[in-house]
């Protein structure tokens, strides 16, 4: 291995689900306690703390080393919408690359059930008793909901359409079938928020959140955190024969926002900057699409699943339609995406979800994904989008001994 | 005061309501918020030019939750006005995927949001059938 490689060495995401009893900081140090112990050392020997939360407050890292231990190492506390579990985890990677210190450690933490409708918050001002313009639109009165949508069900909804409109071929059905899919999948998931499978029929007369995302088509809001634990090959090298046989290697390590493009100001624009992302992962790893044993993707709603293909280009520009009815993407395909059951089912504790799928795709590449396990997975990519927009990208690769 | 105000300042009255952008004097980007700069080329001159008033649907949902206040279920879509891209809701149709198509050819249309209590009406756009 090289001096410089980068490498995960433990890792550990919480159960996805409802934890009333637990606060924002015992999830985070649930976490961030697992994964040291599975990567063998201990807070003393971190040099960096880069924790992500949304909804918390602020200061998460601070508050965190409290319950796990103060040994004055610099935190960074990071925000960047649905992307900030790879953030933290970026951020991370980076002190490390440079060469500041040896071990970095990334946290990802939410308490979001129960939240209901994310994004509604667009709106200018409220409903006045005097009409007077405000905000940069000039805006006498809410705009959102009389000039479009800006929920994150109804934004992605439109993705889907677009893409659609494009390319052909896609239909309420068709959506609904990539969410039985991950819906399946999580039947084999002990730590998914949700594990039933639903059918088609269930999933297409449930209760309809934006057409033609009904609700098991969105992802699940709910409470979890996720942590790692990354070194450079250097160090790894002085590690134990355990240590060194269960370490993932982060082949690729990417963070894109979206270049501007005509119209991305009106829908967002979530193709672009995956696109960008997934090109430079690939190009920094040195494998193709065609490597991969495995993705975990952003599905934070069916309808983005389906461009997300597309983006990551596990299939020909305009073929995700027929990636997905060729079976491709199931979990006994040629590329199975969101075996973990996706963010769907899985559930979506928004800073804990970049790390979340890392910890997944580090499973099957350890062979130690019980019940779902990839047979014989040797490479998998990790992907997370969040609105504003930031994307992140990771490629592992299982160790070469 | 009484009259009529556009919900948002890019929408223009009149006899002939229509939507303006500001458009960057360098590279040609359109945005319908101010702007500091432009996003694409640094430039920082607007000039304001008229958006066609009918285009095509390229994207559409059909929100059933919304935010309270909101009137559900409604059209929220991406309209295709001769090459710039616009936000609003498709109106004076049903909303339902019977009625509303990909691809099919739209108008702006007004109509009224609400009134203050100087009396004053606000105006909104939507998009509908032709």
């Amino acid at each position: 291995m090289a001096s410089d490689d980068i490498w995960i060495l433990g890792i550990h995401m919480t159960k996805f689900g409802k934890h009333p009893d637990k606060d924002t900081v015992d999830l985070a140090a649930e976490a961030t306690r697992a994964a040291l112990k599975d990567a063998g050392v201990t807070m003393k020997d971190m040099g960096i703390l880069a924790a992500g939360n949304l909804m918390g407050g602020g200061g998460i890292g601070q508050m965190l080393q409290k319950q796990v231990g103060q040994t004055g190492i610099p935190v960074y506390n990071v925000a960047n919408a649905c992307a900030t579990g790879a953030t933290a985890l970026r951020t991370a990677i980076m002190a490390v690359k440079a060469g500041e210190v040896k071990y970095g450690l990334a946290v990802g933490v939410e308490k979001l059930a129960g939240a209901g409708l994310l994004g509604a918050g667009g709106a200018a001002k409220k409903d006045g008793v005097t009409y007077e313009p405000s905000g940069r639109f000039g805006a006498v009165a809410p705009t959102d909901g009389r000039i479009g949508t800006q929920t994150m069900p109804g934004v992605f909804a439109q993705i889907g359409m677009e893409y659609g409109h494009k390319y052909g071929g896609t239909s309420f059905e068709l959506f609904a079938r990539i969410s039985e899919k991950n819906h399946a999948h999580s039947t084999l998931n002990p730590l998914a928020a949700y594990t039933k499978k639903m059918s088609l029929d269930q999933i297409m007369n449930d209760v309809m959140i934006a057409y033609p995302n009904t609700r098991p088509m969105c992802s699940a809001n709910c409470d979890g955190a996720a942590a790692a634990v990354v070194t450079n090959g250097e160090t790894l090298k002085t590690l134990s024969p355990d240590q060194q046989r269960r370490a993932i290697k982060v082949s690729a390590s990417i963070l894109t926002t979206d270049p501007w493009q005509e119209a991305c100001q009106v829908l967002p624009d979530v193709n672009t900057l995956t696109r960008n992302a997934a090109t430079q992962a690939y190009e920094q790893a040195g494998v193709s699409p065609e490597d991969l044993d495995l993705v975990e993707l952003h599905d934070c709603f069916a309808t983005a699943e389906l461009v997300h293909y597309d983006n990551l280009m596990l299939c020909e520009p305009g073929g995700a339609v027929d990636l997905f009815e060729s079976g491709a993407t199931w979990r006994d395909g040629r590329i199975p995406v969101n075996v973990s059951g996706g963010l769907e089912s899985k559930g979506h504790p928004i800073s804990a979800t970049g790390i979340a799928n890392i910890w997944e795709v580090c499973n099957h590449l350890r062979g130690e994904g019980g019940d779902r396990q990839i047979e014989n997975a040797k490479v998998g990519l990790a992907h997370v989008i969040g609105l504003g927009s930031a994307c992140g990208v990771h490629i592992l690769e299982k160790a070469a001994a | 005061m009484s009259g009529q105000v556009p919900l948002v300042d890019y929408l223009v009255l009149g006899s002939d309501p229509h939507l303006i952008a500001h458009e960057c004097t360098s590279c040609g980007a359109r945005f319908f918020d101010r702007r500091n700069a432009c996003a694409n080329c640094e430039n920082d001159e607007f000039t304001d030019v008229d958006i066609p008033t009918t285009g095509e649907l390229r994207a559409f949902t059909i929100v059933s939750m919304a935010a309270p206040g909101i009137e559900v279920p409604f059209v929220a879509s991406v309209v295709d006005c001769d090459g710039t891209s616009v936000r609003g809701n498709i109106i004076n149709t049903p909303p339902d995927p019977d009625h509303v198509k990909l691809g099919m050819k739209v108008k702006l249309a007004t109509y009224k949001v609400g009134t203050d209590d100087q009396g004053t009406e606000a105006i909104g756009f939507g998009f509908e059938p032709i």
